[in-house]
Protein backbone atom coordinates (compact mmCIF):
# COMPACT_ATOMS: atom_id res chain seq x y z
CA UNK A 1 0.00 0.00 0.00
CA UNK A 2 2.91 2.33 0.67
CA UNK A 3 4.61 3.95 -2.24
CA UNK A 4 8.27 3.08 -2.42
CA UNK A 5 10.25 4.96 0.24
CA UNK A 6 12.59 7.59 -1.19
CA UNK A 7 15.53 6.33 0.87
CA UNK A 8 18.09 9.01 -0.13
CA UNK A 9 15.62 11.83 0.63
CA UNK A 10 14.76 10.20 3.97
CA UNK A 11 18.43 10.04 4.88
CA UNK A 12 18.96 13.61 3.76
CA UNK A 13 16.11 14.90 5.95
CA UNK A 14 17.29 12.80 8.91
CA UNK A 15 20.76 14.33 8.59
CA UNK A 16 19.33 17.83 8.81
CA UNK A 17 16.91 17.00 11.61
CA UNK A 18 19.44 15.05 13.68
CA UNK A 19 22.03 17.81 13.36
CA UNK A 20 19.56 20.37 14.71
CA UNK A 21 18.38 18.03 17.46
CA UNK A 22 21.84 17.06 18.68
CA UNK A 23 23.14 20.64 18.60
CA UNK A 24 20.00 21.83 20.38
CA UNK A 25 20.44 19.21 23.10
CA UNK A 26 24.08 20.23 23.56
CA UNK A 27 23.14 23.88 24.01
CA UNK A 28 20.44 22.84 26.47
CA UNK A 29 23.17 21.33 28.65
CA UNK A 30 24.36 24.88 29.38
CA UNK A 31 21.14 25.82 31.13
CA UNK A 32 21.98 26.60 34.73
CA UNK A 33 25.73 26.62 33.99
CA UNK A 34 26.22 29.66 31.77
CA UNK A 35 28.62 32.45 32.71
CA UNK A 36 25.69 34.82 33.27
CA UNK A 37 21.94 34.59 33.69
CA UNK A 38 21.48 36.39 30.39
CA UNK A 39 23.66 33.83 28.58
CA UNK A 40 21.56 31.05 30.06
CA UNK A 41 18.52 32.54 28.35
CA UNK A 42 20.36 33.22 25.09
CA UNK A 43 21.67 29.68 24.79
CA UNK A 44 18.28 28.24 25.75
CA UNK A 45 16.68 30.38 23.02
CA UNK A 46 19.11 29.00 20.45
CA UNK A 47 18.46 25.50 21.72
CA UNK A 48 14.69 25.89 21.43
CA UNK A 49 14.98 27.20 17.87
CA UNK A 50 17.07 24.18 16.93
CA UNK A 51 14.75 21.69 18.61
CA UNK A 52 11.84 23.36 16.82
CA UNK A 53 13.64 22.82 13.50
CA UNK A 54 14.34 19.23 14.49
CA UNK A 55 10.65 18.61 15.21
CA UNK A 56 9.61 19.83 11.77
CA UNK A 57 12.34 17.89 10.01
CA UNK A 58 11.90 14.66 11.97
CA UNK A 59 8.12 14.78 11.49
CA UNK A 60 8.76 15.00 7.77
CA UNK A 61 11.29 12.17 7.99
CA UNK A 62 8.79 10.01 9.85
CA UNK A 63 6.24 10.57 7.07
CA UNK A 64 8.80 9.73 4.40
CA UNK A 65 9.74 6.59 6.30
CA UNK A 66 6.08 5.51 6.40
CA UNK A 67 6.40 3.13 9.34
CA UNK A 68 3.99 4.94 11.62
CA UNK A 69 6.74 6.58 13.70
CA UNK A 70 6.50 10.19 14.83
CA UNK A 71 9.14 12.82 15.64
CA UNK A 72 9.42 11.59 19.24
CA UNK A 73 10.00 7.98 18.21
CA UNK A 74 12.82 9.12 15.93
CA UNK A 75 14.33 11.36 18.59
CA UNK A 76 14.06 9.08 21.61
CA UNK A 77 14.04 5.50 20.34
CA UNK A 78 16.93 5.34 17.90
CA UNK A 79 20.46 4.38 18.88
CA UNK A 80 23.61 6.28 18.01
CA UNK A 81 24.42 4.41 14.75
CA UNK A 82 20.96 5.37 13.44
CA UNK A 83 21.58 9.06 14.07
CA UNK A 84 22.84 10.84 10.96
CA UNK A 85 23.89 14.19 12.44
CA UNK A 86 27.14 15.90 11.54
CA UNK A 87 29.93 14.83 13.90
CA UNK A 88 30.66 18.47 14.72
CA UNK A 89 27.22 18.91 16.31
CA UNK A 90 27.75 16.17 18.90
CA UNK A 91 31.13 17.43 20.14
CA UNK A 92 31.01 18.22 23.87
CA UNK A 93 30.38 21.75 25.11
CA UNK A 94 33.87 21.97 26.62
CA UNK A 95 34.54 25.50 27.82
CA UNK A 96 32.47 28.42 26.57
CA UNK A 97 34.92 29.03 23.72
CA UNK A 98 34.46 25.50 22.40
CA UNK A 99 30.68 25.88 22.45
CA UNK A 100 30.94 29.18 20.59
CA UNK A 101 33.38 27.90 17.94
CA UNK A 102 31.16 24.86 17.29
CA UNK A 103 28.19 27.20 17.04
CA UNK A 104 29.81 29.64 14.60
CA UNK A 105 30.91 26.83 12.27
CA UNK A 106 27.48 25.19 12.27
CA UNK A 107 25.48 28.43 12.21
CA UNK A 108 27.36 29.54 9.10
CA UNK A 109 26.72 26.12 7.53
CA UNK A 110 23.01 26.10 8.37
CA UNK A 111 22.68 29.68 7.19
CA UNK A 112 24.05 28.90 3.73
CA UNK A 113 22.11 25.65 3.56
CA UNK A 114 18.73 27.03 4.63
CA UNK A 115 19.06 30.03 2.31
CA UNK A 116 19.52 27.61 -0.57
CA UNK A 117 16.87 25.16 0.63
CA UNK A 118 14.28 27.94 0.82
CA UNK A 119 13.98 27.60 -2.97
CA UNK A 120 14.00 23.79 -2.93
CA UNK A 121 11.70 21.90 -5.31
CA UNK A 122 10.60 19.98 -2.22
CA UNK A 123 7.98 22.42 -0.93
CA UNK A 124 7.98 20.93 2.56
CA UNK A 125 11.72 21.43 2.95
CA UNK A 126 11.45 24.89 1.39
CA UNK A 127 8.86 25.93 3.98
CA UNK A 128 10.91 24.58 6.89
CA UNK A 129 14.04 26.30 5.59
CA UNK A 130 12.25 29.62 5.08
CA UNK A 131 11.28 29.60 8.76
CA UNK A 132 14.62 28.31 10.00
CA UNK A 133 16.75 30.76 8.05
CA UNK A 134 15.45 33.71 10.07
CA UNK A 135 16.30 31.96 13.32
CA UNK A 136 19.70 30.99 11.98
CA UNK A 137 20.56 34.55 10.97
CA UNK A 138 20.17 35.50 14.60
CA UNK A 139 22.16 32.46 15.78
CA UNK A 140 25.07 33.50 13.58
CA UNK A 141 24.85 37.10 14.74
CA UNK A 142 25.00 35.89 18.34
CA UNK A 143 27.77 33.30 17.95
CA UNK A 144 30.00 35.34 15.64
CA UNK A 145 29.73 38.31 18.01
CA UNK A 146 30.94 36.11 20.82
CA UNK A 147 33.79 34.62 18.80
CA UNK A 148 35.11 38.09 17.98
CA UNK A 149 34.80 39.06 21.65
CA UNK A 150 36.72 35.97 22.76
CA UNK A 151 39.33 35.90 19.99
CA UNK A 152 39.99 39.62 20.15
CA UNK A 153 39.61 39.72 23.93
CA UNK A 154 42.10 38.82 26.62
CA UNK A 155 45.15 36.62 26.22
CA UNK A 156 43.33 33.75 27.90
CA UNK A 157 40.10 34.07 25.90
CA UNK A 158 42.14 34.23 22.67
CA UNK A 159 44.08 31.12 23.62
CA UNK A 160 40.92 29.21 24.50
CA UNK A 161 39.16 30.24 21.28
CA UNK A 162 42.17 29.23 19.17
CA UNK A 163 42.42 25.88 21.00
CA UNK A 164 38.75 25.21 20.34
CA UNK A 165 39.13 26.10 16.66
CA UNK A 166 42.20 23.85 16.34
CA UNK A 167 40.31 20.99 17.97
CA UNK A 168 37.08 21.27 15.99
CA UNK A 169 38.26 22.27 12.53
CA UNK A 170 38.85 18.67 11.40
CA UNK A 171 35.10 18.02 11.65
CA UNK A 172 34.29 20.72 9.07
CA UNK A 173 35.51 18.44 6.26
CA UNK A 174 32.26 16.48 6.66
CA UNK A 175 30.09 19.55 6.06
CA UNK A 176 30.95 19.59 2.37
CA UNK A 177 31.83 15.96 1.68
CA UNK A 178 29.08 15.16 -0.86
CA UNK A 179 28.05 11.53 -1.17
CA UNK A 180 25.30 9.76 -3.13
CA UNK A 181 22.62 11.09 -0.76
CA UNK A 182 23.66 14.71 -1.28
CA UNK A 183 24.18 14.26 -5.00
CA UNK A 184 20.76 12.68 -5.51
CA UNK A 185 19.07 15.66 -3.82
CA UNK A 186 21.16 18.15 -5.79
CA UNK A 187 20.31 16.40 -9.05
CA UNK A 188 16.61 16.49 -8.19
CA UNK A 189 16.71 20.22 -7.42
CA UNK A 190 15.87 19.50 -3.78
CA UNK A 191 19.16 20.54 -2.19
CA UNK A 192 22.04 22.79 -3.22
CA UNK A 193 25.35 21.34 -4.40
CA UNK A 194 27.62 21.23 -1.36
CA UNK A 195 30.57 22.26 -3.53
CA UNK A 196 28.75 25.52 -4.22
CA UNK A 197 28.03 26.15 -0.55
CA UNK A 198 31.60 25.66 0.58
CA UNK A 199 33.15 28.90 -0.76
CA UNK A 200 30.26 30.95 0.63
CA UNK A 201 30.60 29.26 4.02
CA UNK A 202 34.35 29.76 4.00
CA UNK A 203 34.05 33.45 3.13
CA UNK A 204 31.64 33.94 6.03
CA UNK A 205 33.83 32.04 8.49
CA UNK A 206 37.04 33.70 7.25
CA UNK A 207 35.58 37.13 7.88
CA UNK A 208 34.72 36.27 11.49
CA UNK A 209 38.09 34.61 12.13
CA UNK A 210 39.89 37.65 10.75
CA UNK A 211 37.97 39.98 13.01
CA UNK A 212 38.54 37.62 15.92
CA UNK A 213 42.30 37.54 15.14
CA UNK A 214 42.21 33.73 15.01
CA UNK A 215 44.27 31.49 12.73
CA UNK A 216 42.38 29.10 10.47
CA UNK A 217 43.82 25.59 10.89
CA UNK A 218 44.93 23.54 7.89
CA UNK A 219 42.20 21.44 6.28
CA UNK A 220 42.34 17.69 6.78
CA UNK A 221 40.24 14.84 5.46
CA UNK A 222 38.32 13.13 8.20
CA UNK A 223 38.23 9.31 7.92
CA UNK A 224 34.58 8.83 8.96
CA UNK A 225 31.39 10.82 9.10
CA UNK A 226 28.49 11.11 11.54
CA UNK A 227 26.13 11.66 8.64
CA UNK A 228 26.74 8.01 7.73
CA UNK A 229 25.94 6.89 11.27
CA UNK A 230 29.58 6.61 12.38
CA UNK A 231 30.01 8.78 15.46
CA UNK A 232 32.52 9.92 18.02
CA UNK A 233 32.23 8.37 21.49
CA UNK A 234 30.39 11.47 22.71
CA UNK A 235 27.05 10.89 20.98
CA UNK A 236 26.17 7.72 22.89
CA UNK A 237 26.64 9.45 26.25
CA UNK A 238 24.56 12.39 25.12
CA UNK A 239 21.74 10.16 23.88
CA UNK A 240 21.78 8.14 27.11
CA UNK A 241 20.93 11.30 28.99
CA UNK A 242 18.52 12.65 26.38
CA UNK A 243 16.60 9.39 25.97
CA UNK A 244 16.75 8.22 29.59
CA UNK A 245 13.16 9.04 30.58
CA UNK A 246 11.57 7.64 27.43
CA UNK A 247 13.66 4.46 27.62
CA UNK A 248 12.89 3.92 31.32
CA UNK A 249 9.20 4.74 31.09
CA UNK A 250 8.19 3.90 27.50
CA UNK A 251 5.35 6.07 26.27
CA UNK A 252 5.57 8.39 29.29
CA UNK A 253 3.91 11.75 28.71
CA UNK A 254 3.41 14.96 30.63
CA UNK B 1 31.90 36.92 36.22
CA UNK B 2 28.59 38.61 35.45
CA UNK B 3 29.11 41.02 38.32
CA UNK B 4 31.85 42.62 36.26
CA UNK B 5 29.59 43.23 33.30
CA UNK B 6 28.14 46.72 33.00
CA UNK B 7 24.41 47.24 33.41
CA UNK B 8 22.26 48.43 30.51
CA UNK B 9 18.73 49.82 30.69
CA UNK B 10 16.34 48.33 28.13
CA UNK B 11 13.57 50.16 26.27
CA UNK B 12 11.12 48.31 24.04
CA UNK B 13 8.74 49.61 21.40
CA UNK B 14 5.82 47.21 21.54
CA UNK B 15 4.20 48.22 18.24
CA UNK B 16 4.96 50.55 15.37
CA UNK B 17 3.76 54.03 16.29
CA UNK B 18 4.09 53.58 20.05
CA UNK B 19 6.91 55.00 22.15
CA UNK B 20 9.79 52.98 23.58
CA UNK B 21 9.10 52.07 27.19
CA UNK B 22 11.54 51.16 29.91
CA UNK B 23 11.11 47.46 30.69
CA UNK B 24 14.10 46.59 32.86
CA UNK B 25 17.84 46.10 32.72
CA UNK B 26 20.38 43.46 31.70
CA UNK B 27 24.13 42.88 32.01
CA UNK B 28 26.33 42.89 28.92
CA UNK B 29 29.93 43.64 27.99
CA UNK B 30 29.07 45.88 25.04
CA UNK B 31 26.06 47.43 23.24
CA UNK B 32 25.83 44.63 20.67
CA UNK B 33 25.59 42.00 23.40
CA UNK B 34 23.15 44.23 25.28
CA UNK B 35 20.76 44.22 22.31
CA UNK B 36 21.04 40.43 22.09
CA UNK B 37 20.43 39.93 25.79
CA UNK B 38 17.53 42.39 25.75
CA UNK B 39 16.06 40.49 22.79
CA UNK B 40 16.44 37.16 24.54
CA UNK B 41 15.17 38.34 27.93
CA UNK B 42 12.43 40.81 27.03
CA UNK B 43 11.04 39.94 23.58
CA UNK B 44 10.58 36.17 23.92
CA UNK B 45 6.82 36.49 23.68
CA UNK B 46 6.59 38.97 20.82
CA UNK B 47 6.67 41.95 23.15
CA UNK B 48 8.55 44.21 20.79
CA UNK B 49 9.43 45.48 17.35
CA UNK B 50 12.34 47.70 18.37
CA UNK B 51 14.89 47.79 21.20
CA UNK B 52 16.96 50.61 22.67
CA UNK B 53 19.70 49.96 25.19
CA UNK B 54 21.71 52.52 27.09
CA UNK B 55 24.40 52.10 29.68
CA UNK B 56 22.85 52.70 33.08
CA UNK B 57 25.89 54.79 34.00
CA UNK B 58 25.06 57.17 31.13
CA UNK B 59 21.71 58.07 32.67
CA UNK B 60 21.53 61.20 34.80
CA UNK B 61 18.77 60.91 37.39
CA UNK B 62 17.12 63.54 39.53
CA UNK B 63 18.10 63.51 43.19
CA UNK B 64 15.30 62.32 45.51
CA UNK B 65 16.58 64.83 48.07
CA UNK B 66 15.64 67.60 45.65
CA UNK B 67 12.08 66.35 45.19
CA UNK B 68 10.59 69.25 47.11
CA UNK B 69 12.36 71.83 45.00
CA UNK B 70 11.73 70.05 41.72
CA UNK B 71 8.15 68.83 42.05
CA UNK B 72 6.37 70.62 44.90
CA UNK B 73 5.99 73.98 43.09
CA UNK B 74 3.71 72.37 40.50
CA UNK B 75 1.29 71.15 43.10
CA UNK B 76 -0.78 74.35 43.53
CA UNK B 77 -0.90 75.27 39.84
CA UNK B 78 -4.04 73.38 39.03
CA UNK B 79 -4.80 75.81 36.19
CA UNK B 80 -2.18 73.91 34.18
CA UNK B 81 -4.58 71.02 33.87
CA UNK B 82 -7.03 71.36 30.97
CA UNK B 83 -9.84 70.12 33.24
CA UNK B 84 -9.49 73.33 35.27
CA UNK B 85 -11.36 75.31 32.61
CA UNK B 86 -15.09 75.12 32.02
CA UNK B 87 -15.84 74.68 28.35
CA UNK B 88 -18.64 76.89 26.98
CA UNK B 89 -21.56 74.91 25.62
CA UNK B 90 -21.15 76.60 22.24
CA UNK B 91 -17.83 74.90 21.73
CA UNK B 92 -18.63 71.62 20.05
CA UNK B 93 -15.38 70.02 19.06
CA UNK B 94 -12.58 70.51 21.54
Amino acid sequence: MNAKVNEPLLRYVLRLGDTSLVLGQRLGEWIGHSPALEEDLSLANLSLDLIGQARLLLSYAAELEGKGHDEDALAFLRDAPQFLNLTLAEQPNGDFAQTIVRQVLLDAWQLELYEALATSKDTRLAAIAAKAVKETRYHFRFSSGWLVRLGDGTEESHRRAQNALDGLWRFTDELFAADEVDEAQAAAGIAPKLAELQPRWLARVDEVLREATLQKPASVRHPWYGKNGVHSEHLGHMLAEMQHVQRTYPGAQW
Amino acid sequence: MSKDWPLFEVFIRSRAGLEHKHVGSIHATDPRMAIEHARDVYTRRQEGVSIWVVRSSDITASDPAESDALFEPARDKIYRHPTFYAIPDEVKNL
